[in-house]
C-alpha cells in the first residue's frame, strides 16, 4: 500500500513528512484520549453516568 | 440554591413521533412496492412517476430522512431537554424545524417521482430543496446549541456529544456534496466530475450512514437504554472513547464504496484501513449498550421496549461487524454490486434504526399521554413479526448476493463465462426476491400493528401537555479553567469548544482524502480519445439520470477477468472526466453499461426500452413507454446545459454550443434513419402516424422524441476507448 501511495503522490513536494505526521496525529489522538478518560475520578464518572436517570 | 420552574416541550416531541409513524408506513410501503417490482416488473406499466428508477430514491429518502430523521428529532428533542434540564431554546425554531422538515419531505415525495433528481445516492434532491435542508438543519443546530447554552446541568452527557457531532458533520457533508451548478429550478449539474464526484459522493454517502443513521441513534441509545432499564450505562469511560474514536475514524471510510474502481488506489486503501479499524469503536459502543442491561435481563422478558432495544443493538453489532468485512477487498470483490449490500443496509435500517425507533415510540407515547400502552401483547407481536421480517428479508438477500456473484465469476474450462447471459444470474435468484418481499411484508405488518396500538393508547390517554419540571439555576463560573479543574472537565462544560473539536476530528479525515484527489492532477490521468458528449447524448444522459437508471445499472467495469470478459475493458479514471455527475452506480440488478455502446443496434434498444421482455425473455426491467410518447423532447435548455458544462471545465467550444440544436437534430435524424432499417418499426411507425391523423393530433416525428436521445447516449457509452469489436451483435 505504501508503494502505491508514494507512486501516486511522488510529485508532491515534501511528501515524506505525511506518514510521520499521520503517525503523530494518531498517536497523539489516542494517547490524549486515554489520558482524558483515565484522568476522571470514579465519583465524577458515576455522577455523569447518572444524568439520564435524574430527570 | 433557588429552584427554577420550567416546562419541557412535549408537544414538539409528539409531532415528530407522529411524523415518524406516518412516514415510516409510507417509506416501508414504497419499499414493498419496489420489492414487488422485482417479481412483477410491469405492475405500474406506462406510469412514469411510479417506475422503479424513480421510486427507488423515494424509498431510500423516505426511510432515511423522513422515518429515521423524524425519529431522531423526536428522541433528540425529548432527551436533550431532560439531559440539560431546560426547555428547548426557541419554540419558534422547534416548530420551524418540524414544519420545515415535513415540507422538505413533501417536496421530495413530489419531485423524485417526477424525475427531478441529481442521481447522487441519498442526495438526489435538487438544489432548491438542498438549500431548504441546509436552512432547516441550521435551525435545528441553533436550537440545540441555544438549549445547551441555557442549560441547568453543568456536564454535557455523552448523548449530547453525539447530537452535536451529528449536527456539525451532516452540515459539512451536505454542503460539500451538494455543490452544483443550477441550470433551472429543477435541474443542476454536480461541480465535480467522474472520479472526484465519486469520492465526494461516497465520502458523503458513507457518512450519511455514519452521522445520520448512526451517531444520533447512539446518542439515543445512551439516553433511552439506561432510562428504560433504570440503571446507568455500563461504562461511561467507554462511551467517551466510543464517541471520539468513532467520529475520528468514520469520516475516512467512504472510499470502501469504490474498491476496484477507477479511484486512485491509495484512496481505496486508506478507506479500507479505516473501515477495518472502525470495528473497535463500533463494537465498544454495542457492548456498552448491551452490558447496560447486566443484571436486568429479567426485565427484557417482560418489557417489549427493551426487547426492541436488544435486537436493535444486536443489529448494530452485526452491521458494524459486516461493514469492515465488506471493506476488505477480497470480500468486496464478491459482495459489491450484489444483493448482499441490500441485506447489509437493511440489517442496519430495519434492526438498528427501525427497532430503536419502535422502542422509543412505545416508551414515550404512554409517558406523554399519562397512560399505559394499550396492548403489551400487540407490542410483543410487533417485536416477533418484525424480527422474523428482518431475518426473512436479510437471509435471502445474502444468498442472492452470494449466488449471483459466484455466477458472474464462473468460467468454463475453455475460458468462456459459464453464465455469459446476465439474465441467467437474475432468474436464478428470483425465489430469493420472493422471500425478501415476504420478509418486507411481515415487517410492514408489524409497523401497522404499532400504528393501531399507538392510536388506541393515545385515545385512552390524556392530551399531551408540556411537562412541569424544576431544577436549580446553573451558577455562572469562570469561562477559563478553574483551579484544579482538569482540561477535559473544562472542555465538557464548554459546548462551543467541544463542537469545534468535534469538527476538527471529522475534518482531518475528509481533508486528507478529498483535497489531494481534487487538487493533484496525476490522480486522474487524461485520455486524449475521450471527448465530451454530443448535445443529443447530453440530453440523453439527463434522461438516464431522470429515470434513475443508475439504481440498477453500474457504469464501472472492475479489473476482474470475469468482468472484462463480460463487459469489456475496465473503467479508467480518464473516461469519466466529463461526467457531471458520475454514474458509476452501486448495484447491478441489470448488467453494467459502461461498454454497452455499439453492442446492440438502435432497433434493439428501441424495442428493449418499449418492452424489455420482447428482446430479453425473463428480464425484470420495466418498459419505458413514456419516452415514446407523441411529444417533442424539451430541448430548450440544451445550449444552457452545454454552457454550464463549459463553465465546469468541459471543453465545448463556443461554436459547438451555438450549433447545439443543429447538431442535436442531425444526430437524431440519423438515429431515426437507422431505426427505419427494421421493417417492423416502419410498419408500426406508419400506423401510429395514421392513428394520430385520425385523432386529429399533431404527429411528432421519432427524431424529436425522448427515446432517440436516450438511445444516442446508450450507444455512446464506453465507445471512446472501446476496442473495435462488434461481432456479438
Amino acid at each position: 500500500m505504501f508503494e502505491q501511495i508514494k507512486h501516486n503522490m511522488e510529485n508532491i513536494a515534501g511528501i515524506a513528512i505525511f506518514p510521520v505526521l499521520s503517525l503523530v496525529i494518531f498517536f497523539a489522538f489516542f494517547v490524549g484520549l486515554a489520558i482524558w478518560v483515565f484522568g476522571y475520578k470514579k465519583d465524577k464518572i458515576e455522577e455523569m453516568s447518572q444524568i439520564p436517570l435524574n430527570d | 440554591m433557588e429552584m427554577q420552574q420550567f416546562y419541557y416541550d412535549n408537544k414538539i416531541v409528539k409531532k415528530f413521533i407522529y411524523a415518524t409513524i406516518v412516514f415510516g408506513v409510507v417509506g416501508m410501503l414504497v419499499g414493498l412496492i419496489l420489492a414487488a417490482m422485482f417479481l412483477f416488473p410491469n405492475i405500474t406499466d406506462g406510469i412514469s412517476w411510479l417506475s422503479f428508477g424513480r421510486l427507488r430514491p423515494l424509498h431510500t429518502n423516505a426511510v432515511i430522512f423522513a422515518f429515521v430523521g423524524n425519529a431522531m428529532f423526536a428522541g433528540t428533542y425529548y432527551s436533550l431537554q431532560r439531559l440539560l434540564k431546560a426547555r428547548m431554546f426557541s419554540d419558534f425554531l422547534s416548530n420551524l424545524n418540524f414544519w420545515g422538515w415535513q415540507l422538505i419531505i413533501v417536496a421530495a415525495a413530489v419531485s423524485l417521482p417526477l424525475g427531478y433528481s441529481t442521481s447522487k445516492e441519498y442526495a438526489e434532491l435538487e438544489w432548491p430543496i438542498d438549500i431548504a435542508i441546509a436552512l432547516i438543519w441550521v435551525a435545528f443546530g441553533v436550537n440545540m446549541i441555544g438549549t445547551i447554552l441555557k442549560r441547568r446541568e453543568r456536564h454535557l452527557y455523552v448523548a449530547i456529544w453525539f447530537y452535536i457531532a451529528t449536527f456539525v458533520t451532516v452540515a459539512v457533508l451536505h454542503i460539500f456534496n451538494s455543490l452544483e451548478l443550477p441550470i433551472s429550478m429543477t435541474k443542476s449539474y454536480s461541480v465535480y466530475a467522474g472520479v472526484q464526484d465519486a469520492l465526494v459522493q461516497w465520502w458523503y454517502g458513507h457518512n450519511a450512514v455514519a452521522f445520520f443513521l448512526t451517531t444520533p441513534f447512539l446518542g439515543l441509545m445512551y439516553y433511552f437504554v439506561p432510562k428504560v432499564a433504570n440503571r446507568p450505562v455500563y461504562s461511561y469511560r467507554l462511551s467517551i472513547v466510543h464517541f471520539w474514536s468513532l467520529i475520528f475514524l468514520y469520516i475516512w471510510a467512504g472510499p470502501h464504496h469504490l474498491l476496484y474502481t477507477a479511484l486512485p488506489t491509495w484512496a481505496q486503501n486508506l478507506g479500507v484501513v479505516f473501515s477495518v479499524m472502525l470495528i473497535a469503536p463500533s463494537w465498544g459502543g454495542m457492548i456498552n449498550g448491551l452490558l447496560t442491561l447486566r443484571g436486568v435481563w429479567d426485565k427484557v422478558r417482560e418489557e417489549p421496549v427493551l426487547k426492541f432495544f436488544v435486537v436493535a443493538i444486536t443489529g448494530y453489532g452485526m452491521a458494524t461487524f459486516e461493514g469492515p468485512m465488506l471493506s476488505l477487498k477480497n470480500v468486496n470483490a464478491i459482495a459489491h454490486f450484489t444483493d448482499w449490500i441490500i441485506a447489509h443496509v437493511h440489517v442496519g435500517a430495519l434492526a438498528w434504526n427501525g427497532f430503536m425507533s419502535f422502542g422509543i415510540i412505545y416508551w414515550l407515547i404512554p409517558r406523554m399521554t399519562k397512560t399505559t400502552l394499550y396492548s403489551t401483547k400487540l407490542a410483543n407481536f410487533h417485536f416477533w413479526i418484525g424480527t422474523l421480517g428482518i431475518i426473512l428479508y436479510a437471509l435471502p438477500m445474502y444468498v442472492a448476493g452470494f449466488t449471483q456473484a459466484s455466477m458472474w465469476k464462473q468460467f468454463n474450462p475453455d475460458g468462456t463465462l459459464t453464465y455469459g447471459n446476465f439474465l441467467e444470474t437474475v432468474t436464478q435468484i428470483m425465489p430469493m426476491y420472493w422471500m425478501r418481499a415476504i420478509g418486507g411484508t411481515l415487517y410492514l405488518v408489524g409497523m401497522l400493528v404499532l400504528v393501531y396500538n399507538i392510536i388506541q393508547t393515545v385515545r385512552a390517554g390524556k392530551t399531551v401537555e408540556d411537562e412541569l419540571a424544576e431544577a436549580p439555576e446553573l451558577k455562572t463560573i469562570s469561562a477559563g479553567r478553574l483551579k484544579g479543574e482538569k482540561y477535559h472537565a473544562w472542555l465538557e462544560r464548554k459546548p462551543i469548544q467541544l463542537t469545534v473539536f468535534a469538527l476538527i476530528a471529522i475534518l482531518i479525515g475528509g481533508v486528507i482524502q478529498i483535497v489531494p484527489t481534487i487538487m493533484v492532477k496525476s490522480n486522474v490521468p487524461t485520455i486524449t480519445s475521450v471527448k465530451p458528449y454530443s448535445p443529443l447524448e447530453l440530453e440523453g444522459r439527463d434522461l438516464y439520470i431522470r429515470e434513475g437508471c443508475v439504481g440498477c445499472h453500474s457504469q464501472m467495469v472492475r479489473p476482474f477477468r470475469s468482468e472484462v470478459e463480460r463487459y469489456g475493458p475496465q473503467g479508467k479514471a480518464g473516461e469519466y472526466v466529463y461526467d457531471h455527475p458520475f454514474l458509476w452506480g452501486s448495484k447491478r440488478t441489470g448488467p453494467d453499461l459502461l461498454r454497452v455502446g455499439g453492442k446492440y443496434n438502435d432497433n434493439w434498444h428501441f424495442n428493449h426500452f418499449w418492452n424489455p421482455q420482447s428482446t430479453s425473455a425473463g428480464s425484470i426491467m420495466p418498459g419505458y413507454k413514456w419516452l415514446f410518447d407523441n411529444e417533442a423532447m424539451d430541448v430548450s435548455m440544451t445550449e444552457k446545459k452545454m454552457k454550464a458544462m463549459q463553465t465546469l471545465g468541459v471543453p465545448y467550444s463556443d461554436e459547438e454550443i451555438a450549433n447545439g440544436q443543429k447538431d442535436l437534430r442531425a444526430q437524431a435524424m440519423k438515429i431515426e434513419e437507422s431505426l427505419k432499417a427494421d421493417p417492423d418499426f416502419v410498419k408500426s411507425y406508419d400506423e401510429s402516424k395514421k392513428k394520430a391523423a385520425a385523432r386529429g393530433d399533431q404527429f411528432v416525428p421519432m427524431n424529436e422524441r425522448e427515446i432517440v436521445a436516450l438511445i444516442a447516449y446508450i450507444q455512446r457509452l464506453g465507445t471512446d476507448i472501446k476496442v473495435k469489436d462488434n461481432s456479438n451483435n
